[in-house]
């Protein structure tokens, strides 16, 4: 088998969170894609580490990990807020900027 | 060049003492006119100083120069805002200090009712300032300055009682004419520039040769439309009339005495220019000549005794421009003729203003007549003053006018006879329309209509009006005896010495002057003799028609400048509105409409934006994609 | 010329079944989250394709990654997702109908265009040398090689993603607090609005519990003078509650009103 299926599969998952992020509209959900985005982004690196023999590309994919982190703290939190004031979780709802 | 620090203070002193007035309002109301007064007063002691001074010093040293600041320093281009007093300055310091300080005198009795006296003082102070710098400046843009000074002054005072919206238009009216002028003189001291890198009086002179005649003709130009703007000649002469609008004194002042004579300053001081351009100063000679007989034409016609007088004003420095036409020799009976003219207009202008102030503020001189036994004074001086303008010998007109006419007949040949025979006919017609004012003004019926006598003014109009009328009568042959001024002026406007050819024995032409002034008085006599009626005469011919339009020229001027000139500005208005306006609206709603529609894609929702992304990513690979194949 | 050397690299049978197994499953998850309705399904599709991912992980010899991806993604992200999911309400699924005319479409072929892209460019990367595998970098250890690479070359970084993640929790607390936007209602705003409203009915307050009534207890409803009683003398906790004793018991029945 090819380490290139690695990256295949890589592509793919990246692909459908893609779609994910614009087509649900449920901001938890949305934000999920988002992770699932990261995760396939992650395998990439994880796989070049492998292909070129030397450990940057896992320590790149740890920062990600880590920099996902803050990002979901933060990001769940934006959700609670919004929550909080407009009493729905979807994304369009917060369309404020139209007006 | 000997230096005196009193040129700063003849400029200084009134400037200040207009600032003052202007600013300290309504507090200065009970002192204000004491102090411009005082103010111009002292300005003449310093002029009387300076005079002995300068007449103590040999005729090397006569002139003297004072450095207030360098103004402009760029490269080679070096501008001191300097003074000076020369021969010539100083006979113009002398006569707008002199008759200044007396006007300021008569004003004070004059402007009495007036609420607003002070602003008055003010701005006359304000006007010997800048009067004396158009003067005193010795270089063109020095006395630009001042040029724009007094037109403000002017444009001020003619507008003082602004109230009266016919008057704020005539000063409107004035100010916008004086423009036309000033424009000349802007021009003027740009072609200078450009020609001589230099704009002192001094330094062009030194460098005349060295300028084509072509440049020196356009100067001259220039400068003879500026003179024309600032002195009423043809064809800026429009607003002379209008001008009366202003308190007497003013017209007094600036219209007759001083303001208006600063084209004929101005031709006088460029003497250098003009001499080296034959063709500017036949222009001269045409304006002068057309403007003498124009002027004396409507002030035939003239029942306003004002606008009569505004009209012999412009009439007579019609004669001044003239002989600053002939040339070297012209200059000097050009000032003679401006100084004695200086003193007898004032005089009769005060005079005019003494009438109106006895008869209530009528000026039209059909009701008037027989005011002669009620003020008796003011007669007197009027009298004195008529005299000296008509040119009857030993009064100061005779003197300064018969200079003229002989010049001008002494230029011989074809050029000599047309100047001759209009300068006689100017004395001629001069003569007539006098003494129609003084006769529909002092002699015949009264017919003023009402019950109130007329009174004689207080004694400080009337002292003034005394002084000014000894002027009348004796300054023409102070002038002229041994040829006083023509000797004190040779450094100024004449270095070459030229020596005038004589045709005509002197005598004979004065005494020509002397009968041609008989026959208007004459002819004014026989009609004006027994005037009954207090209304013009309808049934006229079509001259004097003509003449009380003041020969059309507002008519003229709105025809030829107005009408073509705001059907332009309304073309330029529509090319503005559709073109310019077109344009900048065209982009605003482009852009506008470009907005509304790129807008549909702002449409709030994150998740198009998040599209928005995706699609520009796909773009981005894609073109890897074909890059890399 | 293509040459397709990332073939030089094949993997061991194990691995490549491992992945041939895993590989769909984790596809088959990803699709899913994204076609349920119900957001605590997609999470749970999510951990499993996040574990998947582990799994690769470690296949790929990145033993610390994978356990790290364990840890902090499945055990606390998915955790923090699911805890939000609870605070925000488990029944608010969102549904699937499209609100932006045109934006699906778009959205998928755009998506797919760009996946398919990228497959494509992978497939014709040229790269003239063999796969190294990292046996030689995890000799000591594969924590122990991230750790030398963390603690030299990038401590600089690392230092600024622990303020970064400082900064983060901070954020979150600042985010999450709540204050009251308005202060609570005193009785004098109350008195204010009941006068605003559109009847003056209730001006002078609401009635008191068992006023007029036969017993006089909080749950007992006024009766008012026309005989009725009121419900809205009870207070709304109580009716929530149920804890409330029928108003019509209470009512004054017409016949006794005819005996008086």
């Amino acid at each position: 088998m090819a380490v290139a299926n690695y990256l295949y599969l890589s592509a793919i998952l990246f692909t459908i969170g893609a779609i994910g992020v614009v087509v649900r509209r449920n901001s938890i959900v949305v934000f999920m894609c988002i992770e699932l985005m990261l995760n396939a982004a992650n395998l990439a690196f994880v796989t070049f580490a492998r292909i070129n023999g030397n450990l940057e590309g896992q320590v790149v994919a740890f920062f990600t990990m880590v920099v996902a982190a803050c990002e979901v703290v933060v990001g769940l939190a934006i959700i609670v807020t919004i929550y909080r004031s407009r009493r729905s979780a979807s994304v369009d709802d917060a369309s404020l900027l139209k007006r | 060049m000997q230096t005196s620090e009193n040129l700063l203070w003849l400029i200084a002193l009134p400037l200040f003492s207009s600032a003052i007035l202007l600013l300290a309002g309504k507090r200065a109301n009970s002192w204000g006119h004491i102090m411009g007064t005082i103010v111009s007063a002292s300005t003449f002691t310093i002029g009387i100083i300076e005079f002995f001074a300068m007449q103590s010093r040999s005729e090397e040293n006569r002139a003297v120069t004072q450095k207030i600041f360098t103004w402009i320093s760029v490269g080679s281009f070096n501008v001191d805002a300097s003074l000076l007093l020369d021969q010539l300055s100083i006979c113009f310091v002398l006569l707008i200090t002199g008759v200044g300080t007396l006007i300021h005198v008569y004003s004070i009795a004059y402007m009495s009712h007036d609420l607003d006296r002070r602003r008055f003082f003010a701005y006359l102070n304000l006007f010997i300032a800048s009067m004396l710098l158009l003067v005193l400046g010795d270089s063109y843009l020095n006395l630009y300055v001042g040029w724009e000074g007094v037109g403000l002054a002017s444009y001020l005072l003619i507008g003082f009682w602004n109230e009266k919206p016919a008057y704020a238009t005539a000063a409107k009216k004035a100010f916008v004419a004086n423009r036309v002028g000033d424009v000349g003189l802007s021009l003027a001291i740009m072609i200078s520039f450009a020609t001589f890198g230099d704009v002192s009086f001094s330094g062009m002179k030194d460098s005349v040769d060295q300028a084509s005649s072509t440049q020196l003709t356009a100067i001259g130009l220039m400068l003879l439309l500026a003179a024309c703007g600032k002195s009423a000649q043809f064809p800026l002469q429009s607003w002379l009339g209008d001008a009366m609008a202003g308190p007497t004194p003013v017209s007094a002042l600036i219209h007759a005495a001083t303001m208006v004579t600063a084209g004929v300053y101005l031709i006088t001081r460029s003497n250098f220019v003009f001499d080296a351009a034959p063709i500017a100063q036949l222009m001269v000679l045409i304006v002068g000549g057309v403007t003498l007989l124009f002027g004396a034409i409507i002030g035939m016609a003239k029942d306003d005794i004002k606008k009569a007088l505004a009209a012999s004003t412009m009439s007579q420095i019609g004669y001044m421009i003239l002989a600053t036409g002939l040339g070297p020799i012209g200059y000097a009976f050009a000032i003679m003729h401006l100084l004695t003219h200086g003193f007898f207009k004032a005089s009769m202008f005060l005079g005019a203003g003494s009438v109106m102030h006895g008869m209530k503020d009528e000026v039209n001189m059909r009701k008037y007549g027989g005011i002669g036994k009620f003020m008796p004074i003011t007669f007197l001086t009027f009298g004195l003053g008529y005299l000296a303008i008509i040119g009857v010998p030993p009064f100061a007109g005779f003197y300064s006018k018969d200079k003229i006419i002989e010049t001008a007949l002494n230029e011989g040949g074809i050029k000599g006879l047309i100047l001759g025979s209009a300068t006689l006919l100017g004395a001629m017609i001069t003569a007539f329309y006098m003494t129609r004012v003084v006769i529909l003004t002092f002699f015949g019926n009264e017919r003023w209509g009402h019950k109130d006598e007329p009174h004689e003014s207080p004694a400080l109009m009337l002292v003034p009006i005394g002084l000014l009328s000894v002027g009348s009568v004796a300054s023409g042959y102070l002038l002229y005896k041994g040829d006083w001024l023509v000797h004190w002026l040779e450094p100024v406007v004449n270095p070459l010495k030229v020596h005038h050819k004589e045709l005509l024995p002197p005598i004979v032409v004065s005494i020509m002057a002397v009968a041609v002034v008989l026959i208007g008085v004459s002819i004014a006599v026989l009609k004006y003799r027994g005037e009954q009626s207090d209304k013009a005469p309808e049934r006229v011919s079509v001259f004097t028609r003509a003449a009380r339009k003041d020969l059309f020229q507002d008519n003229f001027n709105e025809a030829t400048f107005m009408r073509p000139g705001q059907s332009v500005v309304k073309n330029l208005l529509n090319i503005d509105y559709l073109l310019i306006d077109g344009l900048v609206r065209g982009v605003g709603s482009v852009s506008l409409n470009a907005g509304n529609k790129l807008r549909v894609i702002q449409n709030g929702y994150v998740r198009s934006y998040a599209l928005l992304m995706v699609v520009g990513a796909l773009a981005l690979i894609a073109t890897i994609w074909v890059v890399t194949a | 010329m293509i040459n397709f050397a990332l073939d030089v690299g094949t993997t061991a049978t194990p691995e490549s079944y491992l992945f041939y197994f895993l590989a769909p499953l984790s596809v088959l998850a990803a699709l899913g989250m994204l076609l349920v309705k119900k957001a605590v399904h997609s999470a749970l599709l999510l951990a499993w394709v996040m574990i998947s991912l582990a799994i690769f992980y470690i296949a790929q010899e990145a033993l610390f990654l994978g356990i790290v991806q364990i840890v902090v993604y499945t055990g606390a992200v998915m955790m923090l997702f699911l805890f939000i999911l609870m605070l925000v309400g488990v029944d608010t699924s969102d549904s699937l109908e499209e609100n932006i005319p045109g934006l699906r479409p778009i959205a998928i072929v755009a998506a797919i265009g760009f996946g398919g892209l990228l497959v494509s460019l992978i497939s014709r990367a040229t790269f003239n040398r063999p796969i190294y595998g990292l046996s030689e970098a995890n000799a000591e250890g594969n924590a122990f090689g991230i750790a030398a690479e963390l603690f030299t070359r990038y401590v600089f970084a690392f230092e600024v993603v622990s303020a970064l993640l400082i900064t983060a929790a901070i954020g979150a607390m600042v985010l999450g607090h709540s204050q009251k936007s308005k202060s609570k209602n005193s009785q004098r705003d109350l008195s204010i609005a009941r006068f605003r409203k559109d009847s003056l009915k209730d001006a002078s307050g609401l009635p008191s519990a068992g006023v007029y009534a036969l017993h006089n207890a909080v749950d007992v409803p006024a009766l008012l003078p026309t005989g009725q009683a009121a419900p809205s003398s009870i207070s709304s906790v109580l009716q929530a509650r149920g804890d409330i004793i029928e108003s019509a018991t209470f009512e004054m029945k017409k016949d006794e009103e005819e005996e008086k």
